[in-house]
């Protein structure tokens, strides 16, 4: 009784800032400007499906760079002295005390044309426009995001019972192996809280785009944003379908996570 | 000693305190709610005059100070929220549409008596207020262009210069669609005052033509890329770009010669004002030669007041840029409100030449 009674301020919390929102954004999304049913908004976002895709295919691909990367950091991390760990930790987490917008604002200044890396870059022959494509805006988001890709791995894998990797050498096991068999099924739920963490804020931020790419990269939330200003509706059915999009691929995710990890 | 240090707390403690009640003691005549856009006054920086306190100091009135960052902002807060403001400071187009909803209060200009004597002619009785029975302008510019002398070392002279091949990959534009629109409307001979949909329709195909050749829409980042010799050429509001000037000796401006968008910010009292003669009085201290000047150099804008246009640095009176010559500002359009619909297909179309 005493816990039922304890959670009541989080199912209010939960129903003010979610639930409503979320059943305002779906009553816009089914309405037309004269507030009557209609999947009018639907056809008009149906126009902004290669930016949609684009975005998506953005956010997969810094994800995919985010695992990529993240993972064997946080193995390493993972493998250290205590004291060793919290220092990682401590260096990885100190950017994200300074404000985005100033870290964006940071990578524009190094990549612009004669700027420090476009200048080492053209001593060394290299004459490239860094700025203003689909690769600057995924650097900025590996960049923006890594952290939530290594905090979650390193968390789980520093989890892992240091026994069982000695039960597997014990009966055997090489180094590939363990990792085949022990470390890596086991690291799998860190790997899923990881690309939650870093997919669905990089498939909605727009900052990065806006700042790092050119007109070719505006992302679905450029979208959103310049829609809403006047047409709500047209702008709740995007969002809505990026949600169930976003949603689709989450429940894949932990679908297949799930198998590997039993297997 | 534990004793002597816990009395000294206590005493700070009530030091504290009887100051808290000093300043509540300190009582106002009146309280005014002022609505304004963010970085608008003069704030008493770098030794300007703080026009707040001042007007706190002179007139025993309390100014509770809040900001918007977009008209449409402004908007739907006065729209929708339950706070009354006293005096709001919107731009043409948005003045006309509060007029027509009926959204202000006729000011008393017998409380005003500098709208008469420091109000150039030119912003009285302006287009969107016709008869100026709602609003006292405060500020004015136009747009024009900035480019980079190293890169275009001849001066453009119309907006073509935003469509020319030559300049491809190094050219910005307006992240927004009114401002971006009214120009790609004059490139195709339309008046973008006052648009119809077919209007949106050309200008839009004019906007898709020119997406290949630009780095970038943009709005404030518009400073670090011409500061910084990132871009060659530049839409932008004319005060801005006197910053910019200011800042690289390489960027120079233009004055499109087939006339350009002037827009005025004025001030206005919405009509559920309850303190509306506290407000008239505030109006009326903002046209004081020396804050309307500290305000024309803060926000480095043009001023319409012509005393205080004569208190200004020369430099700045004597730019074309600042007041362009009367022949310019004759071709300029104003913005007038939109139909809803009219504005909404614009945004739509907008976002749609951008994707």
């Amino acid at each position: 009784m005493k816990s039922k009674k304890l959670s009541i301020p989080y199912l209010i919390w939960m129903v003010v800032f979610t639930l409503i929102p979320l059943a305002t954004i779906i009553f816009y999304a089914f309405t037309n400007k004269q507030g009557n049913f209609s999947f009018e908004p639907f056809q008009n976002a149906f126009f902004y499906s290669d930016v949609f895709v684009r975005s998506i295919w953005i956010a997969l691909v810094s994800c995919l760079i985010c695992i990529i990367l993240a993972y064997p950091m946080a193995y390493i991390m993972s493998r250290c002295k205590e004291r060793t760990q919290n220092l990682f930790v401590m260096l990885i987490t100190i950017p994200m005390w300074m404000n985005f917008l100033l870290r964006i604002y940071a990578w524009v200044i190094l990549l612009q044309n004669n700027g420090p890396i476009d200048t080492a870059l053209s001593i060394l022959g290299i004459n490239a426009n860094l700025m203003g494509n689909a690769g600057t805006v995924v650097l900025g988001m590996v960049y923006e995001f890594l952290p939530f890709m290594i905090l979650p791995i390193y968390t789980v894998m520093s989890k892992i019972d240091n026994r069982l990797i000695e039960a597997a050498q014990d009966l055997g096991s090489n180094s590939v192996q363990i990792f085949k068999k022990v470390v890596f099924p086991l690291s799998i739920p860190g790997i899923i809280s990881g690309i939650t963490m870093v997919f669905v804020p990089s498939a909605s931020t727009f900052l990065v785009a806006q700042y790092l790419g050119g007109t070719d990269n505006i992302m679905i939330g450029d979208v959103i944003d310049k829609i809403f200003w006047t047409d709500q509706n047209t702008g709740s059915a995007i969002s809505l379908i990026l949600m169930v999009a976003i949603l689709i691929f989450l429940v894949l995710m932990n679908f297949f996570g799930d198998e590997e990890a039993i297997s | 000693m534990k004793k002597f240090i816990s009395i000294i707390l206590a005493l700070t403690l009530c030091t504290a305190c009887a100051s808290l009640f000093t300043g509540c003691s300190n009582s106002y005549e009146g309280e005014i709610n002022v609505y304004n856009w963010g970085e608008y006054i003069s704030n008493g920086e770098d030794g300007t005059i703080d026009i707040i306190s001042e007007f706190e100091k002179q007139f025993n009135i309390k100014v509770n100070y809040t900001n918007y960052e977009t008209n449409e902002e402004m908007y739907n807060i006065l729209k929708n929220s339950n706070s009354s403001y006293d005096v709001i400071i919107p731009s043409d187009y948005m003045i006309s549409k509060l007029i027509e909803e009926d959204m202000l209060a006729e000011i008393n200009f017998d409380n005003i008596p500098n709208f008469d004597k420091n109000i150039m002619e030119r912003f009285k009785n302006p287009e969107y207020d016709k008869g100026s029975k709602y609003s006292v302008p405060y500020s004015w510019g136009v747009v024009a262009m900035v480019y980079n002398k190293t890169m275009i070392p001849e001066k453009p002279t119309g907006w073509n210069a935003l469509w020319n091949e030559e300049y491809k990959g190094n050219i910005l534009m307006f992240n927004n669609s009114r401002d971006a629109m009214a120009i790609a409307m004059q490139m195709c001979n339309i008046d973008p005052s006052v648009v119809t949909k077919e209007d949106i329709d050309k200008a839009t195909e004019k906007l898709k033509e020119q997406r290949p050749l630009l780095k970038k829409y943009v709005m404030d980042q518009v400073f670090t890329e011409m500061e910084g010799n990132q871009s060659a050429i530049a839409p932008y509001y004319a005060g801005d770009i006197f910053t910019m000037m200011d800042n690289n000796e390489d960027l120079d401006y233009v004055l499109p010669e087939e006339g350009s968008n002037l827009f005025v910010d004025a001030m206005c009292i919405p009509k559920d004002s309850k303190n509306k003669e506290l407000a008239e009085k505030f109006i009326n201290f903002m046209l004081e030669p020396e804050m309307a000047a500290a305000n024309a150099e803060y926000i480095g804008y043009s001023t319409p007041n012509t005393a205080a246009f004569e208190l200004l640095d020369e430099n700045y009176r004597n730019s074309e840029l600042i007041s362009p010559p009367d022949e310019y500002l004759d071709k300029c359009y104003t913005f007038y409100n939109l139909p809803d619909d009219v504005y909404s297909y614009m945004q739509e179309q907008f976002v749609k030449a951008q994707s």
